[in-house]
């Protein structure tokens, strides 16, 4: 059977007009896919390898060594970045943590109800609701942020904690989620022998449904915090007290004002390699717990 | 007994309006409101009278289509929509055939370190496009890059990666590096939803690998492709935090480079509220057209398709 497959290739290959030659071997078959997943890693690591050894480097060597050569200067960089304006980067990072944990805890709350009762009830306006929440994730942040600006800025609230939690806490593709998960995770009828025991519609969520839901909240969380964390244009629109402002703002003005001061790169350079672990610690400790079939679920439907 | 029985019909019936309040309530605060002011503050603006000093003297006056006409026939806004589509143009294919390419690798047999390659393509997901500009951005700078340390050595010529044509290279490279793993991780999973006997059929039949991925893998995860394109479609109308970044590194991108810029600028730098919500508004009905433009056509090829 593999001699006919082997007898086969050359006539496909031409045919499909790809210009790979050679005999298709079984083995060789294997390594064109591993050497084009190693060339892709490769592309994808590199800047990420870049910047950690970047931020070992002192502010001479960074010019004058070559790229992939470690440096001498990690603690140095550590230091003067935990010195530049009081330690405002840590500031930001706990800012971020903050709006990040928070606004996704917040948000799994809501698309954990809105997706329960999408996915288990059978009410009036149900689908209509649905459709409404969903346009929302087509709605371009921009059109939604200027105007919510000007409307916080009515009520006092912009150049606050809040004006940067509060419009991320709906996430209409966290709902979708939610729903999706809730109605394959939860039958009807443990919902209805719920019922049938008397317990109040609030008690069957807490009790019965939450715990179900779970595996699909915990990707719900991880979507919400990677969006909200890696957000720049709303709390760019929002907050002009840099005490304030995330990472991702705070090293964007770092970066501005080190453009034109040599001396500052080595600080965005050990800054931007700091914002990267968190997220990258978040999603090696936590990507078994990702059910990325949900994904695929979310996709077919 | 029948107060008990009948509180209790009661409340089911209005649990799932109460568990959907907090997003009814959060929807109306932060979606609908901002959308219907933004189109309200399209229609008017501001009159000033006198030497525009004292309380009244500027007022919020209907503007009819003033503002879009106004944008309509502003060459940074139109500009900008060129600077996107020709970014759009690169990032959307390119991003998304690595993507399932990548995808078709790591569901095909006996493929080593998949475990390892899928997460390092991945990991740009958790880099933020700020950050993600950041680093390329100083990959382009000829004082620091490895790339004009080899073209030095190698005595070739170093082109101004961050100028002119190359610009858009810069910038979607950007786009591509941070989106690839994503689309990847959505269509490999779906790969995987497809029973293994479908293709044992085509192998009994003497299929080759590239047979498979090219007639029976691909037209398999089409939806899931569909998917992704739309979503990338409007990612890349709504470009704004990369090109903003790679600011500050080099002349050539304005303020207005993108559309969202343009409306950034406008509303916070030349303080025209009026004229920005005008432009968001067709940002986002130019959004909607060309994403469920493309949907449509998907949709009906897939008819087609499945009529033939």
């Amino acid at each position: 059977m593999s001699s006919l497959a082997v007898h086969k290739a050359p006539s496909a290959a031409g045919a499909a007009g790809t210009a790979r030659s050679g005999p298709p071997l079984r083995r060789r078959i294997a390594l064109v896919p591993t050497l084009t997943l190693l060339l892709g890693a490769l592309y994808c690591l590199l800047p990420v390898a870049w910047v950690v050894i970047a931020s070992t480097k002192s502010g001479r060597e960074l010019f004058t060594t070559f790229t992939f050569l470690p440096g001498t200067g990690f603690t140095d960089n550590l230091r003067d970045l935990t010195a530049y304006r009081d330690g405002v980067y840590w500031q930001w990072m706990g800012n971020s943590a903050l709006y990040a944990g928070l606004g996704a805890l917040l948000s799994t709350c809501v698309s954990a109800f809105s997706g329960y009762a999408l996915a288990t009830y059978r009410f009036r306006g149900r689908e209509t609701m649905f459709n409404i929440l969903l346009a929302g994730v087509l709605m371009p942040p921009i059109i939604l942020a200027v105007p919510q600006y000007l409307l916080l800025a009515k009520t006092g609230l912009t150049d606050s904690y809040w004006s940067v939690l509060l419009p991320q806490i709906l996430s209409p593709y966290g709902v979708y989620l939610a729903r999706i998960y809730a109605a394959a995770a939860v039958p009807d009828d443990v919902v209805e022998a719920g019922r049938m025991d008397g317990a109040s519609e609030w008690r069957i969520f807490t009790r019965i449904a939450l715990p179900m839901m779970v595996p699909g909240l915990v990707t719900v969380f991880l979507f919400q915090f990677v969006a909200v964390w890696n957000n720049f244009l709303l709390p760019y629109i929002m907050l002009s007290d840099d005490e304030k402002f995330p990472i991702t703002l705070g090293l964007f003005t770092l970066l501005e004002q080190g453009a034109n001061t040599p001396a500052l790169y080595t600080l965005v350079i050990t800054g931007a390699f700091l914002a990267v672990v968190p997220l990258v610690a978040l999603f090696l400790v936590v990507q078994r717990f990702w059910s990325l079939d949900l994904l695929s679920g979310a996709v077919k439907s | 007994m029948t107060t008990a029985h009948r509180r209790r019909s009661y409340g089911v019936k209005g649990a799932p309006y109460g568990f959907l309040l907090p997003a009814t309530i959060l929807f109306a605060l932060f979606f609908a409101l901002p959308i219907g002011y933004a189109v309200w503050l399209s229609f008017h603006k501001v009159h000033v009278s006198g030497l525009g000093l004292g309380s009244g003297a500027r007022k919020e006056v209907w503007a009819g289509v003033e503002n879009y006409t106004d944008a309509f026939t502003d060459s940074e806004l139109l500009d900008g929509a060129l600077h996107v589509l020709g970014y759009g143009c690169i990032v959307v294919p390119v991003m998304l055939g690595l993507a399932l390419l990548f995808a078709l690798m790591l569901d095909s047999d006996r493929v080593r370190l998949a475990p390892f390659t899928r997460l390092a393509i991945f990991l740009p997901y958790a880099v933020p496009g700020v950050v993600a500009a950041l680093l390329w951005g100083f990959l382009y700078l000829p004082d620091v890059s490895p790339f004009y340390y080899v073209l030095e050595k190698l005595g070739l010529p170093q082109p101004d990666l961050l100028d002119g044509g190359p610009l858009y290279l810069a910038l979607s490279n950007i786009a591509i590096w941070g989106g690839t793993g994503f689309n990847m991780i959505v269509i490999y999973t779906s790969l995987q939803a497809v029973p293994a006997e479908v293709y044992e059929a085509a192998k009994l039949d003497g299929a080759t690998p590239l047979q498979i991925a090219l007639r029976i893998k691909i037209p398999m995860v089409a939806p899931s492709l569909v998917l992704t394109f739309f979503f990338s479609i409007i990612a890349t109308l709504q470009v704004f935090s990369e090109p903003t970044t790679l600011k500050p590194l080099t002349n050539s991108v304005s303020t207005t480079w993108s559309p969202l810029m343009k409306v950034y600028r406008d509303a916070f730098g030349a303080g025209d509220v009026y004229q920005a919500a005008a432009e968001a508004v067709i940002i986002a009905l130019a959004t909607l057209v060309l994403s469920f433009g493309f949907l449509r056509g998907a949709n009906r090829r897939n008819r087609q398709e499945a009529a033939r």
